[in-house]
């Protein structure tokens, strides 16, 4: 049995016996000597991983002007950043894209220009008060001229991601970048095997406190980040770190064609190897780790699982769905995380960088929930009509017309003996029958195929039905099938003019 | 070599690279085909001897001719080695290294710009293809 502390580690890293390696090297190590002996081998395993992760961002002060301005309102480079804190306190997230340039340019860009050392243009406005009378300020700021610019990310470093793949036929434009048609790629993202959170997957030495290496500088975990849901082994970390010190290999904007801005935020997580338990979950690797692929051509939360595949699989250029082959691509780069573990490694080796223990867990099982909607959920039994007029299959042409014209709407349901819906005739169809100079029956001109709703459907799945069948209304209909109301594009108009 | 041919909307309906193909006896190879309400945009192939002919058959039905000499360019300074790009090139273009950097072959480009698109970091151009 192995036991160290991160007191015996960190002395070694100080007199420089240190033995480091990097999680992918760590691999062979363990599978070459055992956990065991491995553990008595390595001090530290270091991680890495360098892909988009939109929840980031930067808090600024950007120091008082005279006379003082409390912001309300504030842009940098036109970019919106959040300031209802304190009077020159300003948080910019990464995401949120300049009012002139669109998805052109964002927060990550405003970022990313800070840290080449080019100067932004500062906006702010204020209502004006007693101890802060500037109501406009305009300057041009660069980094070394704020106080402090700390990039604080709510939600980073995902311990593992779904990938993505679209089974709809046309092209979508998303977050995991442009998926092709008909199953046309895979995009993914994640490091794998140098994955920080999967090498330490019980959250045994990364947790809140836990130095790391940020975007080229020593940063450290806040602790769990936004939508940590360890319990599915998709945790997350809130970071932060000094904006000053940090770099642009590591730190990139990042535009999506359709979707919009994400930084692309270099991380790296150094894990003591206490135990040969330590050891042993250092040594996964990219087949160890296996993903859901998704269908983003479903625009839903709750997008279908169509297969499962590891990193290897992904890596390797090509998976198969559904009996196809199909391309991958990675969306974060492996080049990098392997640049950042190695580099990591190098400033333990050299006594430059400290391990240390966290001093609160990251929660251990947790879940994500979905959101709680209390307004906006419209059913169609909110808004349907349910004086609904129908007329039998056996009806004349003639009676259809005139049962449309006196009850004023343009649908006219068509029922059977034992009241079932069998059809639908509109002022249309009956303006064809009678210029082909058909004068018979309802039966012989109706619509046969009849699209309809039932009352507790929401109104929105009931909207996209409307649309895909070409329809300007529905019948809705009970369990037995009995006609109970109908729903027509004018009832949806309505409840969406009121609601706006 | 590769040509671009962009046909303006009011002549979008008249089969223009047919007759253009019938009257030369010019074999276009095409390799993507863009229609909708506003325009037509066809790339192909086409064997350099041949494509002043078939060039002038086209203009003289209204058609605009580009020639594709420039394939797609990577700059360097933006690419991250993400590969992003690999997986939505219809020619295998791109490829990683053993390193894990990413590998273009540009011989095999057929221009068509998906790849553009695709990249996060603008990282690809199409000079060619920008403003035709």
């Amino acid at each position: 049995m192995v036991k160290k502390t991160i007191h015996e580690i960190n002395a070694k890293i100080r007199d420089g016996s240190v033995n480091v390696v990097t999680a992918e090297e760590m691999v062979d190590i363990v599978a070459e000597l055992g956990p065991e002996d491995a553990s008595r081998e390595v001090d530290v395993v270091t991680t890495g991983t360098f892909g988009a992760m939109c929840s980031s961002g930067v808090w600024f002060n950007f120091g008082h002007s005279e006379p003082p301005i409390k912001m309300q309102k504030v842009w940098m480079n036109d970019v919106e950043a959040y300031t209802g804190v304190a009077a020159v306190d300003a948080f910019l997230g990464a995401a949120q894209l300049s009012e002139s340039m669109g998805m052109e340019y964002g927060g990550a860009h405003v970022i990313e220009d800070l840290i080449r050392g080019k100067s932004v243009e500062l906006h702010a406005v204020s209502h004006g008060t007693d101890c802060y009378p500037r109501k406009v300020l305009d300057t041009s700021l660069a980094l070394a001229d704020m106080n402090q610019a700390i990039m604080v990310n709510p939600r980073n470093a995902y311990q593992k991601y779904n990938a993505a793949t679209n089974g709809s036929r046309q092209t979508v434009q998303t977050y995991m970048g442009s998926l092709l048609p008909n199953f046309g790629n895979v995009t993914y993202s994640g490091a794998g095997v140098l994955s920080p959170l999967s090498n330490d997957p019980d959250y045994r030495t990364i947790g809140t406190g836990s130095r790391i290496f940020l975007g080229g500088a020593q940063g450290y975990i806040v602790g769990q980040g936004t939508q940590h849901a360890s319990a599915d082994q998709f945790g997350t970390l809130m970071v932060q770190g000094d904006l000053k010190k940090m770099s642009t290999d590591y730190i990139r904007a990042a535009n999506f064609t359709g979707y919009g801005i994400s930084l692309y935020v270099g991380i790296g997580i150094p894990i003591p190897v206490l135990d040969e338990e330590i050891a042993q979950a250092t040594a996964v690797t990219d087949a160890d780790i296996t993903i859901n692929i998704l269908d983003y051509g479903v625009p839903s939360r709750d997008r279908p699982v169509l297969c499962q595949a590891s990193y290897a699989e992904l890596r390797s250029g090509c998976i198969e769905i559904n009996g196809k082959d199909v391309a991958t691509s990675s969306l974060s780069s492996f080049k990098t995380a392997r640049r950042i573990a190695a580099e990591l490694r190098d400033w333990i080796s050299r006594g430059e960088f400290f391990v240390s223990m966290p001093v609160e867990n990251l929660p251990a099982d947790s879940s994500a929930k979905a959101m709680k909607e209390t307004g906006g959920v419209s059913l169609v039994s909110e808004i349907m009509s349910t004086n609904v007029v129908t007329i039998d299959k056996d009806a004349s042409v003639y009676k259809a017309a005139k049962i449309i014209m006196e009850a004023e709407f343009n649908h006219l349901p068509v029922v059977s003996g034992d009241n079932l819906v069998v059809g639908i005739v509109t002022a249309w169809d009956i303006s064809k029958a009678v210029s082909q100079g058909k004068f018979d029956l309802v039966e012989d001109m109706m619509t046969r195929k009849v699209i309809t709703a039932k009352a507790d459907e929401r109104v929105d799945v009931v909207a996209r039905r409307l649309d895909r069948h070409g329809v300007s209304a529905l019948p809705v209909l009970n369990n037995e099938d009995h006609i109970i109301g109908i729903v027509t594009s004018d009832d949806i108009s309505k409840l969406f003019a009121r609601r706006h | 070599m590769k040509v671009k041919i962009n046909i303006s909307s009011e002549i979008v309906t008249k089969p223009i690279l047919a007759e253009s193909i019938v009257e030369t006896g010019v074999l276009l190879n095409v390799s993507q085909a863009h229609f909708d309400r506003s325009h037509g945009e066809v790339v192909a192939d086409v064997l350099e001897e041949h494509f002043e002919k078939i060039r002038h058959a086209l203009v003289s039905r209204g058609a605009v001719v580009t020639r594709l000499d420039t394939p797609i360019e990577l700059n360097e300074d933006e690419c991250v080695d993400c590969g992003a790009c690999i997986s939505v090139c219809p020619t295998k273009v791109f490829s990683m290294d053993k390193d894990y950097s990413l590998l273009v072959d540009t011989s095999k480009c057929i221009q068509c710009g998906t790849c553009v698109e695709m990249c996060p970091h603008n990282a690809l151009a199409l000079i060619n293809n920008k403003h035709a």
